[in-house]
């Protein structure tokens, strides 16, 4: 188990003519646990299912271990690979109990056995006194909970995880995956999951990838991809922000509506070149003494604090994270100061 | 003070609803359930009657052998139907290979085949005289080893390849839309496709295979025809010996009545072992791409849907198509327009109203789990398990007495001097063949039922929507396919029914069947095969339509 | 929705009382083989003439249960075992008639006259001419003779056609030898008793068997499609009690509307001019001996038949059928 190592590489698939992965490669470390995230259609969903051998790739190769998986010449089918799986509708079999369910894929145990190691993983995800109940007398949280411990039944080398907590309320899905997480690590478990959730994923995962289009944007973990996105995509599905336009002045400076600041090495810093700079809204800190002003647009209570919409002068906005004892009414103009070690820009 | 009355009263009125309804359903169902129970109720009259004499007889000599023949009978026809309908249904749905697209549709038509003239056509190519036979001695000098046709295994075989369709058609229904996500899971789970087969896709079948299985039995148990030409004693022939030989229709009704109370009991038994277990299918509908046999498997594959549908259709087919051929001059004439025009109304007038009582039973059922429930549309589809014509006379002595009724107040009332009023009526027919084949339709569309959740009921239900309007937009779109099996297998059933037309039709009222009737009364069956070819070939029309539209819509 | 206009129409149809005279029957007896005659009676008296078919059985729980307002003037089966039983359960009316009685020789009715004869049905013996020589051929209770063990072929003892053979058996031997001599049958059997008659007379034409029991018109219908078979027509127990005979026939039922009416269509059908037609449509014999077979029929030669009265088959119908299950006989 400790061994596993999936690694994606240059992997391609399409539908006909339509193109849902494009040189598709990442690399996911034994115990670790990785996500997938993007938007709708990005293909992610896709990739899960060409890992686990339900769709054939047609193009690179997909490696667990050692074994090669999947790739133009052989593709493994879907039961011998080894990869558990949590489906987004969670796919129980309703002709069971949920005992059944959870030791469906358990094999070559006697029976005093197996029940210990049904028995065992109900434990584990908190189901122990539902064994013989059916399980469309669960709710959403406990199906999803039986899901999880059938596909960790057979200890698989890794596991899927296709939207796992999508059908639950928000604050289940916080719970629940701040478990699933314990569980898993618990477990020295590889774990690769896909959503459109960021907090899901990070809450879940350490290592995150932003798919677009079928493309893979960015491998990182989850502080650079808030902090050093690779590209204004990831930017802007990650975290909140907002961008302004900068001018590059100097080799190695720029300069925008909030002051002159250097120029970070991800563009091309020739003087009078016109680029954009994210700006995340904790950049930007409240402060009655700053000349720097800027009107209250929008504004959104989160408890702890307010996210202010702010307008410069110049029209352009800014997001702004404020300390909730500060409550502006809107129209009001407050100072703001900006805060930042390193900026990003993109051309 | 009228709005303090709606005040007051506003806690209550979703109690109210609620009884209401339950009430409703209950009414529907047994409302459903009594157009069986009535001639039911005249066949176990019977049991009021002792006969002694005849039980003495029938308990030493028949009894004994008819027994052992009827549970061999039921336990074969009931595996090998199991077997031949969910493999080819398997092979059809999750597989791809040459020709399976006609195969998909063209293994069902062997339904528009009756069993009896199926039975009659293996026996003239397969037995002694026959042209198989005939041959091997020809070119061999004998046969005597042939296994010979006149034999349980004949019967088995035959009963087999008339009725494998219903399990056929329930299964591929089954398994088309279960969703492929749990089969996906379980592959998931290490499980090969095989394994996934036997583990989940057939498990999640179960409603759908009980119900094919339950259809071909209960026609099995009922059929004569088939066992008569194959001289093969169970216990129609015991009835029928009772009545027509013995003369005694009480002790026929009695045995009729021993064979209704066993396959209830049975019914009764598979419902309890299904207990709570649910059959909804988990997940979205995936319509997974079909996994390709290719070369020799595909050809494989290709050769066993071939193979029997030969067996089962074409050459019984054919066979029927050279007799036909061979008397058509002198038979056919302007009057098979009518007979076919007669036969067709009839199948879809019986299709249509037997299928809307069905969904009116079914959907009464769907969720109720007490046994009083579950009686009641055990009851009211018994009717398929009892012989025709016993169930004929059931239908029509109540009939008779109520008409006689009517007579004698239109005598009374001086408004005429009819002989007659409802009885003879195409109304008559058509609710006898509710109380035969209610059980046909209610199959399939039960099935069906059970893949639609209660939540989806109550979303369209918190949308405003009243219960009519649930019933058209919820369930009948999704209870679709379920519902046009049910209609098709209605339709072809009817064409084929003989004992109810003939005993409750209209004078002049022949269809295809009577003529079947008329012809095979004498042995005639050279001649019996032109009704039985215009049987076979109006039945292809609903079983093609059927195969279109699945296709359509997968 | 369109259908339901059509189900009013044919309600009414059906209620519509007729405005010339007419008959109606209830027959067993097939359409082919009583339309052509009907036809004939209608042409000629201008009587309408409607009927139903279906088997005896439901017909007579139809007259049973429609009681006296039962449509139905005449009933018409294809065997005496059934008349007998109408004429128990009282679905028939005794009637006088001197035509019919001088037309339907005694033993061929009802000696109360609540039904009569039509059509003689010859049951018969077989035999593959390849395999047998007629001399080696006797007597219907010979066949039980060890000597055609393996050699011969029955249809089933359901058929009402066995069950008069057997029963006008019991009548003439008693039980216990006519027991016996079914037994011998049944141990004889070359293989399964048959359906029908037809596939019976194949098999024995094919060399399954060598001899076999059946009605001559089913013979008569296989040699006319194919006159080379090796199967000819022999005459059992000609020096004893005679050929087996059964009729097809008919009684008056006993709510009869138009009862008079009914015993014109009768005589009319036994009369010199209708017979041929009633029995040469199926190759079967007539009943008023004035009247000759058709040639084809003929041509098996003449034969004597059993002159007991054919009411006995009926009377020892349930006799009969209990004594052939007890010996075995399928």
């Amino acid at each position: 188990m400790s061994e596993a190592q999936l690694v994606l590489d240059q992997v391609e698939m399409a539908y006909g003519q339509k193109v849902v992965l494009r040189h598709l490669s990442f690399t996911l470390a034994a115990g670790e646990i990785g996500c997938l995230l993007g938007p709708s259609g990005c293909g992610k969903t896709t990739a899960l299912r060409a890992i686990a051998g339900f769709e054939s790739i047609q193009a690179g190769c997909i490696r667990l271990n050692d074994d090669e998986i999947a790739s133009l010449q052989q593709q493994w089918p879907a039961q011998l690979r080894g990869i558990g799986m949590v489906f987004q509708d969670y796919a129980l079999f309703p002709h069971l109990t949920v005992a059944g369910n959870v030791g469906f894929g358990l094999q070559g145990l006697d029976r005093r056995n197996h029940r210990a190691k049904v028995m065992e993983l109900l434990e584990v995800v908190g189901l122990a006194g539902h064994a013989d109940d059916y399980t469309h007398v669960l709710s959403g949280g406990q199906q999803q909970r039986v899901a999880l411990a059938r596909a960790l039944a057979p200890s698989p080398r890794l596991l899927l995880l296709d939207e796992p907590f999508s059908n639950l309320d928000v604050e289940l899905r916080e719970r629940l995956s701040q478990e699933v997480r314990d569980i898993l690590k618990a477990r020295g478990m590889t774990a690769l999951l896909v959503t459109h959730d960021q907090h899901e994923a990070f809450a879940l995962a350490d290592r995150i990838g932003v798919m677009e289009g079928g493309q893979l944007r960015q491998w990182d973990s989850a502080y650079a991809l808030y902090h050093e996105p690779a590209d204004r995509f990831v930017a802007d599905f990650v975290g909140e922000g907002a961008f302004l336009p900068a001018t590059v002045i100097a080799p190695g400076e720029l300069e925008f509506e909030l002051g002159r600041r250097a120029c970070p090495s991800t563009v091309e810093s020739l003087p009078g070149q016109a680029v954009q700079v994210l700006l995340r809204p904790d950049d930007i800190l409240h402060d009655d003494d700053s000349t720097l002003k800027a009107r209250v647009v929008k504004k959104a209570f989160r408890g702890a604090q307010f996210l202010y919409t702010l307008a410069l002068p110049s029209g352009a906005t800014l997001l702004s994270l404020v300390p909730s004892h500060h409550d502006h009414a809107i129209g009001e103009s407050i100072g703001i100061r900006l805060e930042i070690d390193h900026l990003i820009a993109f051309s | 003070m009228s709005a303090q009355i709606e005040t007051s009263t506003l806690p209550l009125r979703p109690i109210l609803l609620g009884l209401r309804r339950g009430w409703d359903e209950n009414v529907l169902a047994w409302l459903i359930a009594a157009i069986t129970l009535l001639p039911l109720a005249v066949v176990l009259a019977s049991l009021l009657q002792p006969q002694a004499d005849i039980w003495a007889h029938l308990t030493e000599f028949v009894l004994p052998g008819l027994l052992v023949n009827t549970v061999w009978l039921v336990a074969g026809v009931g595996l090998a139907t199991l077997a031949l309908g969910v493999s080819l249904a398997w092979l059809t749905a999750i597989y791809d290979f040459p020709g399976r697209k006609y195969f998909s549709w063209a293994l069902a038509l062997p339904l528009a085949m009756p069993a009896y003239v199926l039975a009659f056509v293996q026996i003239g190519l397969y037995d002694f005289t026959g042209p198989v036979q005939t041959l091997i001695r020809e070119m061999w000098g004998n046969s005597h080893w042939v296994p010979p046709i006149r034999s349980r295994g004949g019967v088995i075989l035959t009963l087999t390849l008339a009725l494998y369709p219903y399990v056929y058609l329930l299964a591929r229904n089954a398994f088309q839309t279960q969703g492929r996500r749990a089969l996906e899971a379980a592959a998931s789970l290490g499980l090969s496709r095989r394994q996934g087969f036997w583990r989940v896709a057939l498990p999640m079948a179960r409603p759908w295979l009980v119900g094919g299985v339950t259809l071909a039995l209960m026609e099995c148990l009922a059929d004569f025809g088939t066992v008569a030409t194959f001289n093969y004693d169970t216990f129609t022939t015991a009835i029928y010996k009772a009545w027509f030989s013995l003369f005694n229709l009480t002790a026929a009704s009695q045995l009729a009545s021993l064979l209704v109370l066993m396959v209830f009991v049975l019914a009764l038994m598979e419902q309890h072992v299904r207990g709570d277990k649910r059959y909804t299918a988990s997940g979205r509908l995936a319509h997974g791409r079909r996994e390709r046999l290719r070369g020799a498997r595909g050809a494989l594959a290709a050769m066993v849907c071939l193979f029997v549908l030969a067996l089962a259709f074409l050459i019984p087919l054919a066979q029927l198509l050279w007799w036909a051929q061979s008397v058509a001059v002198d038979q056919l004439d302007l009057r098979y327009f009518g007979f076919i025009g007669r036969s067709l109304l009839l199948s879809a007038g019986a299709a249509l109203l037997v299928v809307l009582l069905a969904l009116g039973l079914a959907y009464a059922v769907r969720r109720r789990t007490s046994l009083a429930s579950r009686v009641v549309a055990r009851l009211a589809t018994i009717g398929y398990a009892i012989p025709g014509t016993v169930l004929a006379v059931g239908v029509f002595i109540p009939i008779a007495w109520l008409d006689n009724r009517l007579v004698e107040w239109v005598h009374a009332l001086g408004w005429g001097e009819p002989t007659q009023l409802i009885k003879g009526t195409l109304a008559v027919m058509l609710l006898a063949y509710v109380a035969r084949f209610l059980a046909v339709a209610f199959e399939p569309t039960q099935s069906a039922m059970q893949r639609i959740t209660a939540s989806q009921e109550e979303a369209a239900a918190s949308m405003g929507l009243g219960r009519r309007a649930v019933l058209r937009r919820i369930h009948l779109p999704m209870l679709r396919g379920g519902l046009l099996t049910a209609a098709l297998m209605v339709f072809v059933d009817v064409m084929k029914e003989m004992p109810i037309t003939l005993m409750t039709r209209p004078f002049g009222w022949d269809t295809l069947s009577v003529r079947v009737f008329e012809m095979t009364s004498e042995g005639q069956w050279e001649m019996a095969a032109l009704p039985a070819v215009a049987i076979v070939l109006a039945g292809l029309i609903p079983v093609i339509l059927l195969a279109w539209h699945t296709e359509k819509h997968t | 929705m369109k259908f339901f206009p059509l189900l009013m129409v044919a309600a009414l149809a059906a209620t519509v009382p007729a405005m010339a005279e007419e008959v109606t029957l209830y027959s067993a007896r097939i359409e082919s083989l009583i339309k052509p005659l009907l036809d004939a009676y209608t042409k000629e008296t201008g009587v309408q003439v409607r009927f139903v078919t279906d088997k005896e059985g439901p017909l007579m729980e139809r007259l049973k249960a429609e009681g006296a307002n039962t449509p139905a003037d005449i009933l018409l089966t294809v065997d005496a075992g059934n008349l007998w039983q109408a004429q128990q359960l009282g679905l028939l009316k005794p009637i006088k008639s001197t035509v019919l009685e001088a037309n339907v020789p005694a033993h061929l009715r009802d000696p109360q006259g609540e039904w009569f004869g039509l059509s003689v049905r010859a049951r018969t013996m077989f035999y593959n001419t390849e395999q047998v020589k007629p001399s080696q051929l006797s007597t219907y209770e010979d066949l039980a003779d060890p000597k055609w063990k393996g050699k011969l072929c029955l249809r089933t003892s359901k058929k009402v056609y066995n069950q008069s053979l057997v029963g006008t058996m019991i009548a003439r031997l008693g039980e216990p030898k006519t027991e016996q001599i079914v037994r011998g049958w049944v141990a004889n059997l070359a293989t399964d008793p048959f359906a029908d008659d037809t596939m019976m007379l194949k098999a024995i034409a094919a060399g399954q068997c060598d001899v076999g029991i059946a009605n001559t018109y089913y013979f008569g219908r296989l040699i006319d499609k194919n006159a080379k078979l090796p199967l000819a027509v022999f005459w059992p127990n000609q020096k004893t009690n005679g050929v087996h005979v059964n009729i097809s026939g008919a009684g008056v039922t006993r709510y009869a509307k138009n009862e008079k009416g009914a015993i014109k269509l009768l005589e009319w059908l036994s009369s010199e001019k209708a017979q041929n037609l009633y029995a040469d449509v199926n190759m079967e014999y007539p009943v008023n001996p004035k009247v000759k077979p058709d040639p084809k029929v003929a041509a098996w030669g003449d034969f004597k038949h059993d002159y007991i009265n054919v009411a006995k088959a009926g009377e020892l119908q349930t006799t009969a059928v209990k004594l052939m299950d007890r010996a075995g006989y399928r």
